[in-house]
């Protein structure tokens, strides 16, 4: 006798507890085998780009906090980075270097919360996500003492930033810095060899080298695939050249070279952190930069390598104090194109960690 | 350094195979026919010492008389960027050549200018809205859109 068999659909999402925000994705299934998947998005569309169109250029700082909202000081650097360019300003060195350390601290805690969620969706269920959020919230409180805020900074200004680090910060974080290397080394012992999390992400959900960049994926997404790129070095801004750092890559792009990719980044961010503060330079953090800036009429275009990818910010002025256009190159976005390719084959249970592995926040896919 | 090529650098490289192409060059970029984007696009991507294997970004801009089309490209293979410009003078019903079959990273950029700037990309694989639902009338980035409030 044969049995009779049809696919069906399967809603995840949006509100689902690992499509880590407003998320849905609609799965074609014959069994639990994936046959189809269709990325749905928009639900956190709030039209940040429109809105940028009517704000002055130092109204919309506070908008690009809330792009990717786990790592909102790579987005403010990348926003000002974009504007200094469009109108020629230049940045104190102090502020130049505070920034970078903000942005690996970014880095750092961006990369906490998507390996514990990662990890969470493996079925480690809720233990080392509590560990990696123990050091976040250090992270966050040193955030705190500089711009009142755990979430939405909107700390950096064009030609610096909003205020000089108070006093209690460089003794704050020299004490986190010299505990950190410890403390990955911790998550390390406790995740990456555990026979479960091996058996969920070695050789599933593997994205070659030529199709990630066929796809425009950057960030570790695109390392985990062995490309080595990353605009810290490719094409550095800011201070980052006076540094020295390792960029961590994969070997076969799976899962877990995602996640390796992104523990060894911590690390170097350790590192940079740590060789910024030693030579931290004294003098001003602003500059004196018109309430009401008008850069010239024309264009530019600024990227910064945030904790998810290339976060780029395309800036069109016609002279005015208001942007004519602004746009955002928004990695999550782009790295959400592997999602239909890379699930294509496998059960639903790994659909959820291979969704988990490229680490989105839809703040930033939706804007 | 990531090394920017200049638009008039870019035009000379250009000018052997495509004489009749770009239509002006400016500090960073080179506007083309849009009907030649296509294959400039293709010569770019493949033709050694080019190799713009990676599509980074691509930006709808509505300059009421004309839409622009701004693609940032860039070489992972020779660190090397560029930006192509392509001018779209339909409102009415506006099309262009989609680059899904050069660059699959094009395809979700592509449903955004769609949603947002009422852009069509003929040759793209799915075409539709991505972040608004299928009954929003309009296209919130056209400078003349108005929610009728």
């Amino acid at each position: 006798m044969v049995l009779k068999t049809e696919q069906y659909v399967l809603n995840i999402g949006p509100l689902h507890p690992s499509t880590h925000g407003v998320f849905r994705l609609r799965a074609t299934l014959d069994g639990e085998v994936i046959v189809e998947l269709e990325p749905v998005f928009g639900y956190l569309h709030r039209g940040l780009e429109k809105l940028g169109e009517s704000y002055t250029y130092k109204q919309s700082i506070c908008l690009t906090d809330r792009l990717d909202y786990l790592a909102s000081m790579s987005n403010n650097f990348g926003y000002v980075l974009a504007v200094e360019k469009l109108a020629g300003i230049a940045v104190p060195e102090r502020a130049d270097v505070l920034r970078v350390v903000f942005a690996e601290l970014q880095r750092i805690v961006s990369h906490l919360v998507a390996l514990g969620a990662f990890v969470n969706d493996c079925g480690a269920f809720q233990t080392p996500i509590l560990y990696m959020f123990r050091e976040r919230e250090k992270i966050l409180d040193l955030f705190e003492m500089c711009s009142g805020q755990r979430l939405t900074y909107n700390y950096m200004r064009f030609g610096g930033l909003s205020q000089d680090v108070p006093e209690e910060f460089m003794p704050a974080l020299r004490k986190f810095i010299a505990e950190m290397d410890a403390h990955i080394d911790e998550y390390d012992r406790l995740v990456s060899m555990n026979e479960i999390f091996l058996a969920r992400t070695r050789g599933v959900g593997i994205l070659t080298a030529e199709k990630a960049i066929n796809i425009s994926a950057s960030g570790p997404v695109l390392r985990g695939s062995g490309v080595k790129w990353d605009l810290r070095k490719a094409d550095p801004y800011s201070v980052y050249s006076r540094y020295e750092f390792d960029i961590p890559t994969g070997t076969v792009g799976d899962c877990y070279d995602r996640y390796q990719v992104r523990l060894q980044e911590m690390r170097q961010s350790v590192r940079i952190v740590r060789q910024a503060i030693e030579k931290l330079p004294e003098g001003p953090v602003t500059t004196k930069v018109s309430l009401n800036l008008k850069p010239p009429a024309g264009e530019a275009y600024a990227h910064v390598e945030a904790p998810k990818g290339e976060l780029g910010f395309y800036l069109v002025s016609d002279g005015t104090d208001r942007p004519y256009r602004w746009h955002v190159r928004a990695p999550s976005l782009m790295n959400l194109t592997a999602l239909r390719d890379l699930c294509i084959g496998w059960k639903i249970a790994d659909a959820i960690v291979i969704f988990g592995s490229i680490d989105i926040t839809m703040g930033e896919v939706d804007r | 350094m990531t090394l920017a090529l200049s638009g008039e650098d870019l035009a000379a490289k250009l000018g052997p195979k495509f004489p009749e192409s770009v239509i002006k060059t400016a500090k960073d970029s080179v506007l083309v026919k849009t009907g030649d984007l296509l294959a400039v696009a293709s010569f770019l991507k493949s033709e050694p010492g080019f190799e713009f294997d990676f599509l980074c970004s691509i930006t709808g801009v509505d300059y009421k008389e004309y839409f622009e089309l701004v693609y940032q490209l860039t070489s992972i293979k020779n660190n090397q960027s560029l930006v192509v410009k392509a001018q779209c003078r339909d409102r009415e019903n506006p099309v262009m050549p989609s680059l899904t079959g050069l660059w699959q990273g094009a395809d979700f950029q592509e449903r955004e200018i769609f949603d947002l700037l009422g852009i069509k990309f003929e040759g793209h694989p799915s075409l539709t809205r991505i972040f608004l639902w299928d009954g929003f009338k309009g296209f919130p980035l056209r400078k003349d859109f108005t929610d009728g409030t």
